[in-house]
C-alpha cells in the first residue's frame, strides 16, 4: 500500500504481494456489498423454493430438489467469487485471450450438435448427468474484462481511448455478440450492447463514437424488423409486450400471467410459500426468468421493492467500487458489472410488470439457473476484487 | 481519474437510480393502486366453476312405476376449446379417442361439429362452450385408460352421467307421451338465468317433447355447483365453494302401464290385421281416458319407436331411418296430433244437433239407400236402404240419409245458397261444443286443433285457392286435354265453381259434415273426449297426464289438477238415448259381429264405428267406446289410418283394450281391479333413480 495510481508502478505492485498480504487484504472487503449479495441469494433460495415446492409435488420428485441444487450453485458460486476475489484482478489481462478464446469456443459449441434449445433460445450445451452450461452467462464476464483492457490501456496525454482502440473493442465484442445473437438470445445482446455503451463511455470515448453507435444500432434494429431478420416467437413477444391480451393463450400468456401474479400480492403480499398463483404454477419458469413475480405475489409491494432496493445497494456499491478503483482498469471492470447487471435487472423485473419485452434473462443473484449464478457471482468477486485493491485515500 | 471519466459515473449513477426508481412506480401503480382489480382476476384465474348436474326425475305410472328412469353410464366427453387450443386443432387427440374407444376418428370429428344449416347429423345441436359426449356406455376399461393419461387426452374427460333409461313396464313403452331429451342450445342457455354451464359439467339436456317437454322446469331440477380450485394445466386442486344439487322431481302420470302396454299391443295387431287384409295401415292410435275426470290411462301412437336412440346422440342415417317419412314419422303423437276425418263416430255430435234443432228425439225417419242433396244423391254406406227407422236405430245401423236430411233441411232453413244474415248452423256449433276444432288443454307440447270446416272457414279456404281456381277455370287445361279431354272439362268445371262461388257453405258442404267427412279433421284425443262427455252426462273434461308432482323423497309437491270442466250443451235425456243407443252398436249393430261373444256382464261396452273415406286414399278406420253403460268408467277410442271399415279394424283393438282392462276372454288377470284406477297416489321409494 505505498503508492497512487501511478500506472507505471502496477506491476511492482502486484508482485510484491505475498499469499499472506492477501488474506489480510480480504479485511478490505465491501462488507455492505457481500452482505447484500448474501441476502439476496436467501430470498432467491426461498423464492426458487416457493416456486417450484408445489411443482415438483406434482409430478412426484423431491419437493425441494430444486431448492438444493440452487444451494449447491449458491455455494459453487460464492467459492468462485471468492477466488476471483483474491485473484489480483490486474493479472486477469494475462488470461484476458484465453478467457476471450474460451467464451467464443462455448458460443460456437451451442451453435453445433452440442447444443440444446431451451423455450426459443439455443443457448444450452448439455454435458450430461442433468447438467447444462450456457456459455452467453460466461460470456458476459468475458466482454467485461475484454473492453477493460483495451480500453483501460495505458495512455499518454490522451483522455480516452483512440480510434484504434475503440474499433479494436468493437470488432472483439462483435463477435461473441454475433454468436448470440444467431442462438437467438435477445436478452443476452441487449446486456452487450449495455456493457458495450457503458463501458465506452466511462472509459472517456469521444461523444461521437457514444452517438454513432446508438444512432447505428437503431438503424440496424429498424433494418432488422423490415427485412424480417427476427424469429417469429421474438416479434409475438414484442407484440404481446406492446398488448398483452392480444393472444393470452399464446405469448401474452407469461406477460399477462406475470401481471396478474404481481398486482394480485398487493401492498404485502400472500406471504411466503401461500401465493396461489405461484401454487398453481400459472407463471412459466417462475424460478429462472420470472422468479420475481414469486416476490410480487407472495411478498407484495413492500417486499419486491425491497429487493429492488437490494439490487440497488449492488449497483450502487458497484458504481463506488469504480470510482475509488485504482485504476481505469479496475473502474472499467466495475462499470461493466453495473451495466451488465443493472441493465439485467431493469429488463428482468421490467419485462414482469410489463415495461420491457419477455427476453429470457434471469434476475441476478435472485434466479435459479447454474451459469446464471456462477458468472453472477465471479462478477461479484471481481467488483470485490477491485475494491480491495482500491485507491487507498478515499 | 480523469474528469470526463468521473462525470460519466455521476451520469451513470443517475441513470441507475432514475430505472430502479421506474420500476418501484410502476410496481407501486400494479400492486398497490390496481392491487385489487388483479386479486380479482387472480381470483377467476385459479378458480373454475363446474355445474354438478341434478339427476333428473322419474316419469312414473299410476302405480308408481317408472316408465322413465335414470341409469348411470360412463361418458366421454370432447371439450371443444381446449381442443382448438392444440397445435393442430386437436386432430392427433381426436386420433388417439378414436383409437381407445374404438370409432373412426371421422365419426368422432362429426360428432364434436356444431350443428348449422347444411350440416348433417352427427353433429353437436348444443353449446360449443359445453363438453360434448361423444361416446355413452364406455367400457370402463377404456375410460380408465382416458382418465389416466390425461396429458395424452387435454380436453376429454370420462365421466359417470345420469343418462335416460326406459324400461318399458308391463310392456308399456309409450314413447310419443314420454317424449325425449336435447342438448340445450346457446340461445336456451343465454336465456336462462342464474347458474350458466361454463365446463366440465357433461351434458345439460332439455326436454323437447312430450312429458319430458311439458315438465321439464319441474323433472330438470336445480343443478349444484362447485367452485374448485385449479393450477395453469386445469388440474383441480381443492374445492372453495360448493353448493349441492337439488335433485328433479318426479311426475307420477295418470298412465296405468299395464293398460298403456294393453293398448300398444292392441293397435299393434290391428295394424297387423288390416295389413293382412290388404289396407296399407300406414298410422294408427289407440287411447284410454277416465271419463270422470279426463285423466288419460293410456295413449299408443302407431309406428312408434324405441326412446332410448335418443341416449348419447343420433346419427342422420339413424334419425332417417327410425324417425324418418319411410318410417312414418314415429316421433308424431297420433293422438294428439294426428288429424283425420272422423267418419260416423262424428254423429253423435250431429244427433245432438238434429235434436237441439228442433227434430223429435223419439221421432220416425226414414232411411233410404241414397238421398238428394241438391242436385247430387249422397249415398248410405254401401248404397244400402233401411226404410223408416227412429234415431236409435239410426246410430245403431249408423244410416247415412238421415243425417244428410237434418243437414239438408238446416242448410235450406238458413238460406241455401243466399244465406240469411246469421245461420243457425246448429251442426257446427254442437261439433264445437264437443271440443272439435280447438285444442283440449291436454298438458303435452303440440296438440293439433284438428279442423271444423264452417262458412268462415270456407270463405278464408277460397281466398287462399281463388287465384289458382280463376286460372283453372279461364284457361282450362290444355294439357291434359290432350290425353283425357273429359278429365280436363271436368277439372275446368270444378274449378269455375271454385273460383266464382268457392267461399258459399254448399248443400254438400252440409251433408258431408254430418256424417263426419268432407273437410271435418279431428284427432283421437278430441274424440276421446267428445265421448267421455256423452258417457259421463255432459261435462267437457280436460285431458290430464299430469297427476301430481313429487319431491325425490317421496312427498308430494303439487297436485296437477286439470282446469274445471265444461258443460256441454246437450240435455241428459239426449246424452242417456245416445248412450242406449251405442250400446246397442256393439250388440246387434255395426260393431255386433266384432263383439260377438264379448263378456258384457263384467263390463258392457257401448260405441260407435267410423270409416272414413279419404280421397286417394284407403279408408280411415275408427272405433269409440265407453263403458260400462250402466255408470261409465273409460272411454276408449282406436284409430287406424288407411285401415278399413271401423267395425273390421279399430273395433277389434278396442275389444282387446276392454279385455284386458278386466281381464276377459283369456287374459289371465284383469289389469284394473275391479276396473278402478289406483284411489290414491303411488308411494315412491326412489327405486330406479341413478346413483
Amino acid at each position: 500500500m505505498i503508492t497512487g495510481s501511478g500506472v507505471g508502478t502496477v506491476e511492482g505492485y502486484a508482485v510484491r504481494r505475498g499469499w499472506r498480504s492477501r488474506v489480510a487484504g480480504l479485511r478490505r472487503l465491501d462488507w455492505t456489498l457481500f452482505l447484500v449479495v448474501v441476502a439476496l441469494s436467501v430470498i432467491g433460495a426461498l423464492l426458487v423454493r416457493s416456486a417450484t415446492y408445489q411443482l415438483l409435488t406434482d409430478q412426484g420428485k423431491d419437493p425441494e430438489g430444486f431448492l438444493k441444487r440452487h444451494i449447491l450453485n449458491l455455494v459453487i458460486g460464492f467459492l468462485l467469487g471468492g477466488v476471483v476475489t483474491v485473484l489480483d484482478y490486474r493479472l486477469l489481462r494475462a488470461y484476458v485471450p484465453i478467457l476471450y478464446g474460451a467464451a467464443c469456443v462455448g458460443l460456437l459449441a451451442v451453435l453445433t450438435p452440442l447444443g440444446q434449445t431451451i423455450n426459443g433460445s439455443h443457448s444450452w450445451i448439455v454435458i450430461g448427468g442433468g447438467f447444462q452450461v450456457q456459455p452467453s452467462e460466461f460470456a458476459k464476464v468475458g466482454l467485461v474484462v475484454l473492453l477493460a483492457m483495451i480500453l483501460g490501456e495505458p495512455r499518454d496525454g490522451e483522455i480516452g481511448p483512440g480510434r484504434r482502440d475503440v474499433l479494436l473493442a468493437l470488432v472483439l465484442a462483435g463477435v461473441p455478440g454475433v454468436l448470440i445473437m444467431l442462438q437467438p438470445d435477445l436478452g443476452t445482446t441487449l446486456v452487450f450492447i449495455a456493457v458495450v455503451l457503458g463501458m465506452l463511455a466511462i472509459s472517456g470515448a469521444q461523444k461521437r463514437w457514444l452517438v454513432g453507435l446508438v444512432g447505428g444500432g437503431t438503424a440496424a434494429a429498424f433494418a432488422v424488423w423490415f427485412f424480417g431478420l427476427l424469429k417469429d416467437y421474438q416479434i409475438d413477444r414484442f407484440t404481446a409486450f406492446l398488448d398483452p391480451n392480444a393472444d393470452p393463450r399464446g405469448a401474452g400468456y407469461n406477460a399477462q400471467q406475470a401481471r396478474i401474479a404481481i398486482g394480485s400480492g398487493g401492498a404485502l403480499g400472500k406471504g411466503l410459500f401461500h401465493g396461489q398463483q405461484t401454487g398453481g404454477h400459472f407463471v412459466p419458469e417462475q424460478q429462472t426468468d420470472f422468479v420475481f413475480t414469486v416476490a410480487g405475489e407472495e411478498l407484495g409491494f413492500v417486499g419486491a421493492a425491497v429487493i429492488i432496493a437490494l439490487l440497488g445497494v449492488v449497483l450502487w456499491r458497484g458504481l463506488r467500487i469504480a470510482t475509488q478503483a485504482a485504476d481505469l482498469f479496475g473502474t472499467l471492470v466495475a462499470t461493466g458489472v453495473v451495466c451488465w447487471l443493472g441493465f439485467q435487472t431493469f429488463e428482468n423485473v421490467g419485462m414482469t410488470i410489463g415495461i420491457m419485452p419477455i427476453t429470457g434473462l434471469p434476475l441476478p443473484f435472485v434466479s435459479y439457473g447454474g451459469s446464471a449464478t456462477f458468472a453472477n457471482m465471479i462478477a461479484f468477486g471481481l467488483l470485490q476484487a477491485v475494491h480491495v485493491r482500491r485507491r487507498p485515500f478515499d | 481519474m480523469n474528469p470526463r471519466t468521473h462525470f460519466r459515473l455521476v451520469v451513470l449513477y443517475v441513470l441507475v437510480g432514475a430505472l430502479l426508481l421506474v420500476l418501484v412506480g410502476r410496481l407501486w401503480s400494479l400492486q398497490v393502486l390496481e392491487g385489487e382489480h388483479y386479486q380479482g382476476i387472480a381470483a377467476q384465474n385459479r378458480t373454475r366453476d363446474i355445474v354438478v348436474p341434478a339427476v333428473r326425475g322419474m316419469i312414473l305410472d299410476d302405480r308408481g312405476r317408472p316408465l322413465v328412469r335414470n341409469t348411470s353410464a360412463l361418458v366421454v366427453s370432447v371439450d371443444r376449446t381446449t381442443l382448438s387450443r392444440q397445435k393442430d386443432g386437436g386432430k392427433s387427440i381426436v386420433k388417439r379417442l378414436a383409437g381407445v374407444l374404438g370409432v373412426s376418428q371421422d365419426e368422432i370429428t362429426k360428432r364434436i361439429r356444431l350443428c348449422g344449416p347444411g350440416i348433417k347429423r352427427p353433429c353437436w345441436p348444443g353449446s360449443p362452450y359445453q363438453p360434448i359426449p361423444v361416446e355413452d356406455h364406455v367400457d370402463p376399461k377404456r375410460a380408465l385408460q382416458i382418465m389416466e393419461r390425461q396429458e395424452d387426452f387435454p380436453g376429454v374427460t370420462a365421466q359417470v352421467q345420469a343418462v335416460r333409461d326406459y324400461p318399458n313396464p308391463e310392456g308399456a313403452s309409450a314413447a310419443q307421451v314420454l317424449g325425449y331429451l336435447q342438448p340445450v342450445t346457446q340461445e336456451e342457455l343465454d336465456r336462462r338465468t342464474g347458474l350458466k354451464v361454463t365446463g366440465y359439467s357433461g351434458v345439460d339436456l332439455v326436454g323437447r317433447a312430450g312429458l319430458e317437454a311439458q315438465y321439464d322446469t319441474a323433472l330438470r331440477g336445480e343443478p349444484g355447483f362447485r367452485k374448485v380450485l385449479v393450477d395453469s394445466q386445469g388440474r383441480v386442486t381443492g374445492t372453495a365453494a360448493e353448493q349441492p344439487p337439488v335433485a328433479g322431481s318426479h311426475i307420477v302420470t295418470s298412465i296405468d302401464a299395464g293398460v298403456q302396454g294393453a293398448a300398444e299391443k292392441a293397435l299393434q295387431h290391428a295394424v297387423e290385421g288390416a295389413r293382412k287384409a290388404g289396407h296399407p295401415a300406414d298410422a294408427g292410435a289407440a287411447v284410454v281416458m277416465d271419463v270422470q275426470t279426463g285423466n288419460l290411462v293410456a295413449m299408443a301412437s302407431y309406428p312408434t319407436y324405441d326412446p332410448s336412440i335418443w341416449t348419447g346422440g343420433i346419427s342422420q342415417d339413424e334419425y332417417d331411418a327410425l324417425l324418418g317419412k319411410k318410417k312414418g314419422e314415429p316421433l308424431i303423437s297420433r293422438v294428439t296430433q294426428g288429424q283425420f276425418a272422423p267418419g260416423s263416430t262424428f254423429k253423435i255430435s250431429s244427433v245432438s244437433a238434429a235434436v237441439k234443432d228442433g227434430n223429435s228425439l223419439h221421432g220416425t225417419y226414414d232411411c233410404p239407400g241414397s238421398y238428394n242433396v241438391g242436385n247430387r244423391a249422397f249415398r248410405n254406406f254401401e248404397g244400402q236402404g233401411y226404410g223408416p227407422m227412429n234415431l236409435h236405430t239410426a246410430l245403431v245401423k249408423s244410416c247415412d240419409t238421415i243425417f244428410y236430411r237434418f243437414a239438408y233441411q238446416e242448410w235450406q232453413r238458413d238460406g241455401g245458397m243466399k244465406p240469411r244474415k246469421n245461420p243457425s248452423d246448429p251442426m257446427v256449433k254442437m261439433a264445437r261444443n264437443f271440443g272439435f276444432g280447438t285444442r283440449t288443454g291436454i298438458d303435452l307440447p303440440s296438440e293439433s286443433m284438428g279442423r271444423i270446416p264452417d262458412r268462415g272457414w270456407k270463405k278464408s279456404f277460397w281466398e287462399d285457392t281463388k287465384e289458382a281456381n280463376c286460372k283453372g277455370a279461364k284457361q282450362g287445361y290444355p294439357q291434359l286435354a290432350k290425353t283425357d279431354p273429359a278429365r280436363a272439362a271436368y277439372l275446368k268445371a270444378v274449378a269455375t265453381e271454385n273460383c266464382t262461388e268457392g267461399f258459399v257453405w254448399r248443400p254438400g258442404d252440409a251433408a258431408n259434415f254430418s256424417v263426419g267427412q268432407g273437410d271435418v279433421l279431428v284427432t283421437p284425443l278430441q274424440l276421446v273426449r267428445a265421448y267421455s262427455a256423452v258417457a259421463n252426462g255432459g261435462r267437457m273434461v280436460t285431458p290430464r297426464l299430469g297427476v301430481a308432482v313429487m319431491r325425490p323423497d317421496g312427498t308430494v309437491e303439487r297436485r296437477l289438477g286439470a282446469p274445471p270442466a265444461g258443460r256441454l250443451p246437450v240435455d241428459a235425456k239426449v246424452l242417456k238415448y245416445i248412450r242406449d243407443s251405442l250400446g246397442d252398436v256393439t250388440k246387434d249393430g255395426t260393431a255386433a259381429g266384432t263383439f260377438g261373444g264379448f263378456d258384457f256382464k263384467t263390463v258392457d261396452v257401448g260405441g260407435k264405428t267410423g270409416t272414413a273415406e279419404v280421397y286417394g286414399k284407403d279408408d280411415t278406420s275408427w272405433f269409440a267406446s265407453f263403458g260400462p253403460l250402466k255408470k261409465p268408467r273409460f272411454a276408449v277410442v282406436a284409430m287406424v289410418s288407411q285401415g278399413g271399415t271401423g267395425a273390421s279394424t279399430a273395433a277389434p283393438a278396442v275389444r282387446e283394450i276392454w279385455e284386458a282392462m278386466y281381464g276377459l276372454n283369456g287374459h289371465k288377470k284383469p289389469i284394473l281391479k275391479d276396473g278402478r284406477l289406483p284411489a290414491e297416489l303411488p308411494k315412491i321409494t326412489g327405486e330406479g333413480a341413478a346413483e
